[in-house]
């Protein structure tokens, strides 16, 4: 049987030190109705030879299409260091670094990961990551509420231009506890919120901000940051990390700066891989540390006095608190941040920065070309980042499933998340999109727009 | 054993991988000042191969299955197959856009429905989706769909949710976080919850019971029939915390005891990896009547061709539980592993694994070791006390783990169940060979000899580890949770 | 073996209470209390001038493996709570009856105090769940 070393002689003399006659003994404590499964549509044991070869099968044929779709996975140059020290066994096999002393790698790993992302947030404190970007801003939420203790309200404030799928997850999540997320009256003018003619927002305990939002487009954060501090609110950044290397970083917003940061990892090292294992990130202001979930290591000294690394504020967590943790999350994506913290060492700042300029270059330039169409033209106007809605003279579904017969993946269908968007669709072109790419898909739209009689 | 200096204390400005980054940058023009950053961020400046020689060094100060047996109760740290990886990481699969059409996306939708339609065969449930991202979330997801179930009937009276009291601490959080109260059930002295407590905490409040079977204590719940009809007719729903699924994979199946919805740890039963502390994967399998609660998205077949089912299919889900559709890259390490077990690997899984727990255990005893429940069956896992060898040696099960690490085994789980005092919580897997089993008692053997020479020996250890036992209540009270530059203070902060 | 000083009063769920003469209840945790938990490392102290039920968790004790809540003893209103513990929590440890006292609450009934264990009812009451 694969993976079970047991020689024949081996189960005898198991057996015989058990003094059981033979394995179905083991399980006499299991009602006789219960045993004796059948796993008929089981299929049969295959080597690995067999397996390989169905599963290149399966990958290939999903292959080789030329990707401009973002929306909340993005594709970079992922060095191949990265992926050939993160499969090493002893961090791809190990559990999480309970035994301290036999967790040094991982634990040392995750320190210099916490450091990395507060100085890419300009938070003071990180936790050792969540699930992925959109279940780590359901647990920011939570954490505001816990936080804000000055307010009187678990009322949350969710900006109208924060990705609906995040929306979505977190209202799945926080709604389980009877919190209601509701709409920040600000309205939504060019992709982005019009703080100018924003009311006050009245007491809340939170308040969601997207940077960039879900459009690509930046919002003027500094006013909208001052405006929910006034509400008394807590704010909670979303932030895509590789913008952080040219965006102004969330603990620097506004007059004091966010409360608590959240965003999807995946830009940083992370392959598409159908979107997971990604990585969230979470970070606050330290009087907030207490409140944070998931994982934290720290810094001290063993007993002979050398620096080490340990799991540290464990009492907030559910194997200690049981019901009152401040979440049920026991792990955080250990191997996901392995590989994004020897991505960010391999960039550094200026590599990093080099990465979001071209992203953003790229767009640009493949905005001019498909806008050179008849008929394709921004949806926005004003700052973007690497990302923009562009409006088509046809349906946006359409055209995509055309793009896509013809082997490019043109964008994100907009029409999914607003009727008035149906012709609309989101562009993204990263570092690893080439001009020729990108006169590709301009060609290729060109023909099918007119194919479609546009 | 050396120092490995953070990777900050190895940067010089100027220096950097120059490999990895495009070589020219545009200007930035078309963004306002104002919304940019003024300072670099505080990333470290290394070359390629100060960032290769420095994680490759910190990899080596890892215990991990690869390299020990690492028998962590409740953990399930089995051989994670080779072939899963490589094969999980094929380009195709590790290019694809989460958003990608369904057109070019019929390769990997092949590999989840199979996987929905063989968990769901072994579990014996009805319907299986795979979008939760860890056990914690299946948890969620399965809790989350017992309250939807009982709202959609009107029936809001039922306010609590009962846990065991040897539960994992998860199950109590999860109630909690799906807005319900938990009622704790006392466990009776034979290790099977106590069924008298249960009739009486059940009632119109029930909304249902989380039960890990076998327990955490490493022994199969022997009425769970009985349990199953008492919550049942109770109103109640019967949620499986599949923690301990490896002890009955192929042998016994979730659906036919009773149960409503269970999660499974496809990173323990199906031998995904554990990466250091993630990721996980939380797969669900329900029963008919849950069926139209299940997280989306799922993959459906029809004719020939895969397309996702999404709350427009499934206007009861209850919804979107990650911003994609779950962890994909574990769901086809754990596609690759199913199809090489098949059937008959399968039904193998859990006879080997209890076969190893049973002879552990019994080896454990001959040499003189208390065994907890000494009149049950192993499950895949068990409990000894070190209670005596504390009382007389003075000597802990804490001490006890860490000096196996100095014999080059991880320590098994410590001091879970709460109910146990000075408890290790071994569970060996079916993948280990019966002398591996034998050295890991050798060593137990031989630490306690020392205890009985010299206790403070035992309770210094480790000593060959790259460190010696450390200091928690520091690393707690002067919170230093991040490198912070020379001159800048010293990170510490007082909590 | 710990102190249990016989002039104060005591919780099953090991707090000590002491009425004071300005008809405050004072309540900390015993020394067993604090010998069982190990250092503390925080101590999340009461919200102040909440009303409190006998019984009501109000404060949190943590040490690095364990945290535990504490409880009023007698119900009433929390009008102090030990600010040195912020940055002293190993007063508890040290001098669990003096400075390492947790709250004051103003109770309700004064005579409510009489409800709780004395010294020997609580030393016994720790004999036993010892041997249990």
């Amino acid at each position: 049987m694969p993976f079970i070393p047991h020689t024949q002689d081996d189960v005898r003399a198991m057996l015989d030190a058990i003094g059981a006659g033979d394995p179905e003994c083991l399980f006499d404590e299991i009602p006789a109705e219960l045993r004796g499964v059948s796993l008929d549509g089981v299929p049969a044991g295959l080597t690995e030879q067999a397996v390989a070869r169905l599963m290149r099968e399966r990958a290939a044929r999903d292959a080789g299409a030329l990707c401009f779709i973002g929306a909340g996975a993005y594709r970079h140059h992922i060095p191949a260091a990265v992926w050939e020290l993160t499969t090493r066994g002893e961090f791809y096999s190990a559990y999480t670094p309970y035994q301290a002393e036999a967790s040094q790698g991982t634990l040392q790993l995750l320190y210099e990961y916490q450091t990395m992302m507060t100085g890419l947030t300009g938070m003071d404190v990180s936790n050792a990551s969540l699930y992925d970007g959109a279940s780590a801003l359901a647990e920011a939420i939570l954490m505001a509420i816990r936080a804000n203790r000055k307010a009187k309200t678990s009322r949350v404030l969710v900006a109208g231009t924060l990705h609906p799928i995040y929306r979505q997850v977190a209202e799945a999540i926080v709604g389980a506890q009877d919190i209601r997320l509701e709409t920040l009256d600000i309205p939504v003018r060019n992709g982005a919120l019009d703080v100018q003619r924003a009311g006050e927002p009245g007491e809340a305990a939170a308040v969601v901000l997207p940077q960039p939002n879900f459009y690509g487009r930046l919002e003027q954060i500094d006013a909208l940051t001052d405006l929910a501090h006034r509400a008394g609110a807590l704010v909670i950044a979303v932030v895509n990390p590789t913008a952080l290397a040219l965006l102004k970083p969330p603990g620097d917003w506004g007059q004091r700066g966010a409360d608590i940061v959240c965003g999807e990892g995946q830009p940083l090292g992370i392959p598409l891989s159908s979107g997971g294992p990604y990585f969230g990130f979470l970070c606050a202001r330290q009087a907030f540390v207490r409140q944070m979930p998931g994982r934290i290591i720290g810094r001290t000294v063993d007993m002979d006095g050398k620096q080490g690394f340990t799991l540290t504020l464990q009492a907030r967590e559910q194997h200690i608190r049981r019901s009152k943790a401040t979440s049920n999350i026991c792990t955080n994506q250990g191997l996901m941040v392995t590989a994004a913290t020897i991505y960010l060492a391999l960039l550094g700042p200026e590599g990093l920065r080099r990465v979001a300029a071209v992203c953003h270059g790229n767009t640009r330039r493949l905005c001019e070309l498909l806008c050179a169409i008849d008929g394709v033209e921004p949806v926005h106007d004003g700052p973007f980042f690497h990302e923009r809605a562009l409006r088509l003279p046809r349906p946006a579904a359409d055209v995509l499933t055309r793009l896509a017969e013809h082997g490019v993946q043109g964008g994100y269908d907009l029409g999914r998340h607003d009727d008035s968007m149906a012709d609309c669709i989101l562009v993204c072109a990263t570092e690893v999109v080439t001009e020729e790419d990108m006169q590709q898909y301009a060609g290729l739209l060109r023909t099918v727009l007119e194919e479609m009689g546009a | 054993m050396r120092d490995d200096p953070l990777i900050f204390d190895q940067s010089q400005p100027g220096r950097r991988a120059l490999a990895q980054a495009p070589l020219h940058a545009p200007a930035v023009d078309d963004i306002p000042d104002e919304l940019l950053r003024r300072e670099p961020p505080g990333l470290p400046e290394v070359s390629e191969l100060q960032v290769v020689r420095h994680y490759t060094r910190l990899s080596q100060k890892n215990f991990s299955i690869d390299t020990q047996f690492y028998p962590l109760g409740s953990c399930t740290m089995k051989y994670n197959p080779r072939g899963s990886n490589a094969l999980a990481m094929l380009p195709g699969f590790l290019d694809r856009h989460p958003w990608a059409p369904e057109l070019h996306s019929q390769g990997v939708m092949a590999c989840l429905y199979e996987l929905q339609e063989i968990l769901a065969r072994v579990t014996g449930m009805a319907g299986v989706s795979l979008t939760p991202m860890a056990g914690a979330q299946g948890e969620f997801a399965g809790v989350a769909m017992i309250r939807a179930y009982h709202e959609a009937r009107g029936d809001r009276a039922r306010t609590e949710i009962l846990v065991p009291d040897a539960a994992h601490g998860t199950n109590p959080a999860t109630a909690v976080m799906c807005g319900y109260t938990v009622h704790e059930i006392p466990t009776g002295a034979d290790g099977d919850v106590d069924l008298e407590a249960l009739r009486q905490a059940l009632g119109p409040q029930t909304a249902g019971i989380m039960l890990t079977n076998p327990s955490t204590l490493g022994v199969f719940e022997r009425r769970i029939t009985e349990m199953a009809r008492l919550v049942h007719e109770a109103g109640g729903l019967l949620y499986y915390d599949g923690a301990n699924l490896n002890a009955i994979l192929g042998k016994v199946r979730p659906g036919d005891m009773g149960f409503d919805v269970i999660h499974m740890n496809l990173h323990k039963t199906f031998s995904t990896p554990h990466g250091g502390g993630g990721p996980g994967s939380g797969a669900i399998g329900v029963g008919e009547r849950l069926l139209p609660y299940m997280p989306v998205p799922v993959v459906a077949k029809e004719a020939d061709s895969y397309r996702w089912l999404t709350e427009a299919d499934l206007p009861r889900s209850i919804g979107r539980l990650s911003a994609f559709m779950g962890n994909i890259g574990v769901v086809l390490r754990a596609y690759v592993y199913a199809r090489m077990l098949g059937r008959e690997g399968m039904a193998r899984v859990a006879e080997f694994a209890t076969l190893n727990a049973n002879y552990l255990m019994h080896r454990l005893r001959d040499a003189g070791f208390q065994v907890w429940f000494r009149d049950r069956r192993a499950s895949h896992e068990f409990i000894i006390s070190l209670k005596r060898e504390q009382k007389e040696l003075g000597v802990s099960a804490m001490d006890f783990a860490k000096r196996l690490l100095d014999y080059g085994f991880h320590a098994p789980t410590t001091y879970f169940p709460l109910l146990v005092p000075e408890c290790l919580l071994i569970e060996p897997t079916e993948t280990e060979t019966q002398e591996e089993l034998d050295g890991f008692v050798e060593a137990m053997v031989s630490i306690r000899e020392e205890a009985a020479r010299d206790p403070d020996y035992v309770r210094g250890a480790p000593y060959t580890l790259p460190v010696r036992r450390l200091d928690e209540v520091r690393a707690a009270k002067r919170l230093d949770l991040k490198w912070t530059p020379p001159g800048a203070g010293d990170g510490e902060t007082e909590a | 073996m710990s102190n249990t000083p016989s002039d104060l009063y005591y919780a099953a769920t090991h707090e000590w209470a002491r009425l004071d003469e300005d008809g405050l209840v004072t309540v900390g945790i015993t020394d067993h209390a604090q010998e069982s938990l190990g250092d503390l490392v925080f101590v999340e102290t009461p919200e102040l001038d909440k009303a409190v039920e006998a019984g009501d968790a109000c404060a949190v004790v943590e040490s690095v493996k364990a945290a535990s809540d504490i409880y009023a003893p007698v119900g009433g209103q929390i009008v102090d709570a030990n600010a040195r513990l912020q940055d002293e929590p190993e007063l508890v440890n040290s001098d669990p009856y003096g400075e390492g006292w947790i709250m004051r609450i103003r109770p309700d009934d004064p005579d409510d105090i009489e409800r709780l264990m004395r010294a020997d009812d609580y030393e016994h009451m720790i004999e036993q769940e010892e041997e249990g």
